[in-house]
């Protein structure tokens, strides 16, 4: 997978009318849905405020809080590894997988884990992980990529779920949506009650406490962190909170954000492994707190990206993402967050056109409830590479003279009254694709016109 | 009344929008206001501020301060410049800077037309067209998220257009100009500008009303090419200009 040729993509992507259907429908359901949710909540803006707050803090403070997070994991039971790359999570992998006999996994679903390629990561290790978030499972099913944050298979309708539950499950092919989803739940049944572990992310890690909470609506975040014998967490060191007082602000955030709910049909919170005298739960819990880039992020110009909850409101909310749909990135991350993480994480060279998918349109960093500046931060990536461009500075020295502004465009206005370019630019064709030249308006230009009139006053 | 404006008129009216810029001028003299034009004026800076040239953006940024820094106010004919200089321009020098101050002074005497109106002139009741065209609104990105200008200019159109007023379906969604986004990105620009499109013919508009000439700049031009022949893209003060001059020009 490479992350470049986005503009190839994305053209292709704006013709799939089939594709670009499914996405407007969902996106736009989950968009008026919070609309409503954060207009009942009355106090959006204190409330983001407050969280902003906190995360600064957080983004501050990651090493200490990770460590106290650890500490406190540690004395509930469970055990904390610190990971900097995939690579580092593969091979914990690889050792319990040998030591323990692990083969089959139950997994939630989680987009760190696809930030480093957990599925394969998994197969290296022995370890056949299986998707039980109903999105996830279609995509799995499909040998696709999610194509949104937090509803992965927004791209396909539900006539092709039912073709591909149809091809792959062997149920009828007209099954309405409880049908689909009774296959699915009757599929998963038997694989969680044989899983050796269960596989989840974190939408939240309490530090005070050492407590994981994942945030779900369909149960089957439940049963992954109660019925296997082994509980793996991977988590970005960016999900931490402080307090337990702080989660309910956060997940009040982050539900109304993503789907406009007051809160998620479940929230499971994993504080160590099962204890003394408890009848379920995992005997093992194991918490990967991963970096993957996130100290860097922490560090520099960016910080803020950090504070991202991955509720997906900028790619519901964002005009690109609506046009071309989330495949069009090549990434784990795309709409508005996206085209910032994934050269954060991978680097521009690997997402060099990512920072232009923006027309600063404002909607996402609008709609964030973190208040992300997502459309400052397109430009500060563009800033950063098109640092060596020296072209444009030049253009903007010329262009602060005043003559030699109006000669150009004097110059500009000529050569569009005649209604053709003297050389065909790039920017000239692809200017043309869709539109017209524009005409200037008939008459004197307005300097003419002031200048007259100045003088038949005076 | 003693009211003293220097009109900016910003890249796009100053090469192809002229009767935007001489309605602006006839609409601020019609409420009153003394109008100068320093001729010395060149664009704010927004096009090099979004390909991420911020050493540009300053250039243009001090230019703008050298050519306005006397004017009590400053009334801009489009929302996109006046959010750059406002929101924008301080953010390129040094906090606490002279010049910082004095960009960040002049921002805050720098208006949007239709803000000028309503807000330093608290003027909110233009007389109903004579002969008034069905006309809509194009909200641009630049004038709600930027600016925060929304309702007032609603009830101006609606107080000229009264039934002839359509309101346009999904309003705050970006018609797809963005700049150099539609120039790097052209299908994808091109697909937002045809559900713009599509969305200003559902209301069966005639008129397409904006505060932003850049916006009107590109839906025009889209127009054309896909053979929307009698759309007419104008400024608010075009129609104010009508309305105030009583339906004869």
């Amino acid at each position: 997978m490479s992350g470049r040729g986005f503009p190839a993509r994305a053209a292709r992507a704006t013709q799939d009318e089939r594709v670009l259907k499914a996405v407007a429908k969902t996106a736009q359901l989950l968009l008026e849905k919070r609309k409503a949710a954060i207009g009942g909540l009355g106090d959006f803006e204190e409330r983001r405020t407050r969280a902003r707050e906190i995360k600064e803090r957080v983004v501050a403070n990651l090493d200490s809080l990770a460590q106290t997070f650890a500490q406190n994991a540690t004395a509930a039971g469970a055990k904390v590894h610190f990971a900097q790359s995939g690579r580092e999570v593969g091979a914990l992998l690889v050792k319990l997988a040998r030591e323990r006999n692990l083969k089959l996994a139950v997994k939630t679903k989680s987009m760190t884990t696809e930030e480093i390629g957990f599925e394969e990561l998994a197969h290296a290790a022995g370890i056949e992980a299986v998707e039980t978030d109903l999105g996830e499972f279609i995509i799995q099913l499909a040998h696709e990529k999610p194509s949104h944050i937090m509803a992965p298979a927004i791209h396909r309708d539900r006539a092709q779920v039912g073709q591909l539950f149809h091809e792959k499950l062997g149920v009828p092919a007209d099954l309405g949506v409880e049908g689909l989803v009774a296959a699915a739940r009757n599929h998963l049944r038997e694989i969680f009650l044989n899983a050796d572990l269960g596989i989840t992310g974190g939408n939240f890690l309490v530090a005070e406490t050492g407590t994981v909470a994942l945030v779900t609506n369909e149960g089957n975040g439940r049963m992954t962190t109660s019925l296997p014998r082994l509980q793996f967490v991977v988590a970005g060191i960016d999900k931490l909170i402080p307090t337990l007082a702080d989660l309910p602000e956060f997940l009040t955030l982050l539900t109304r954000s993503a789907s406009g709910q007051p809160i998620s049909s479940y929230v499971t919170m994993v504080t160590g492994p099962r204890k003394q005298g408890e009848t379920d739960g995992p005997e093992e819990v194991h918490i990967v707190l991963l970096d993957n880039g996130r100290s860097t992020i922490a560090a520099g110009p960016f910080w803020q990206m950090l504070y991202c909850l991955h509720c997906g409101a900028c790619l519901n909310h964002c005009p690109v993402y609506r046009a071309v749909g989330g495949h069009a990135w090549s990434s784990p991350y795309p709409g508005p967050m996206g085209s910032i993480l994934s050269p954060l994480i991978w680097g521009l060279d690997e997402y060099p056109e990512l920072p232009d998918a923006c027309t600063l349109c404002g909607r996402c960093r609008e709609a964030c409830p973190m208040a992300i500046p997502l459309p400052d931060y397109h430009l500060k990536l563009k800033e950063k590479r098109n640092a060596r461009a020296l072209l444009p500075r030049l253009g903007a020295t010329l262009a602060s003279k005043p003559g030699l502004y109006r000669f150009a465009l004097a110059r500009l206005r000529g050569v569009l009254r005649k209604g053709s370019v003297p050389i065909e630019t790039r920017a000239y064709a692809n200017w043309t694709k869709a539109r017209a030249l524009p005409m200037p308006g008939e008459g004197p230009t307005f300097r003419e016109w002031w200048k007259k009139r100045k003088e038949g006053k005076a | 009344m003693n009211h003293q404006a220097a009109l900016f008129i910003t890249c796009s009216a100053d090469l192809l929008y002229p009767e935007a810029a001489r309605a602006a001028v006839n609409v601020l003299e019609r409420l009153g206001v003394e109008v100068t034009f320093p001729e010395d004026q060149v664009c704010c800076g927004q096009p090099w501020l979004n390909i991420g040239d911020t050493d540009g953006a300053t250039a243009m940024a001090r230019r703008y301060l050298e050519t306005f820094r006397d004017q009590k106010a400053v009334v801009a004919i489009s929302a996109s410049c006046v959010d750059t200089i406002r929101n924008r321009m301080p953010g390129l020098f040094a906090p606490g800077s002279e010049e910082e101050r004095a960009i960040r002074g002049l921002s805050l005497r720098t208006w949007e037309f239709s803000e000028y109106l309503t807000k330093v002139l608290a003027f909110n009741s233009p007389p109903p067209l004579k002969t008034p065209r069905a006309t809509t609104y194009h909200v641009s990105c630049r004038s709600l998220r930027g600016l925060g200008i929304r309702e007032s200019v609603e009830n101006l159109l609606g107080a000229m257009l009264g039934e002839n007023y359509k309101p346009l379906p999904d309003a705050e969604v970006c018609c797809g100009f963005g700049g150099s986004f539609s120039v790097k990105l052209p299908e994808i620009s091109a697909r937002m500008m045809k559900d713009k499109l599509g969305a200003i013919k559902s209301v069966g508009a005639e008129n397409v009303v904006s505060l932003d000439l850049a916006c009107l700049t590109h839906l025009k031009s889209g127009a054309k090419k896909s053979g929307l022949a009698g759309l007419q893209f104008i400024h608010l003060a075009q129609l104010l200009e009508e309305a105030l001059a009583g339906g004869e020009k």
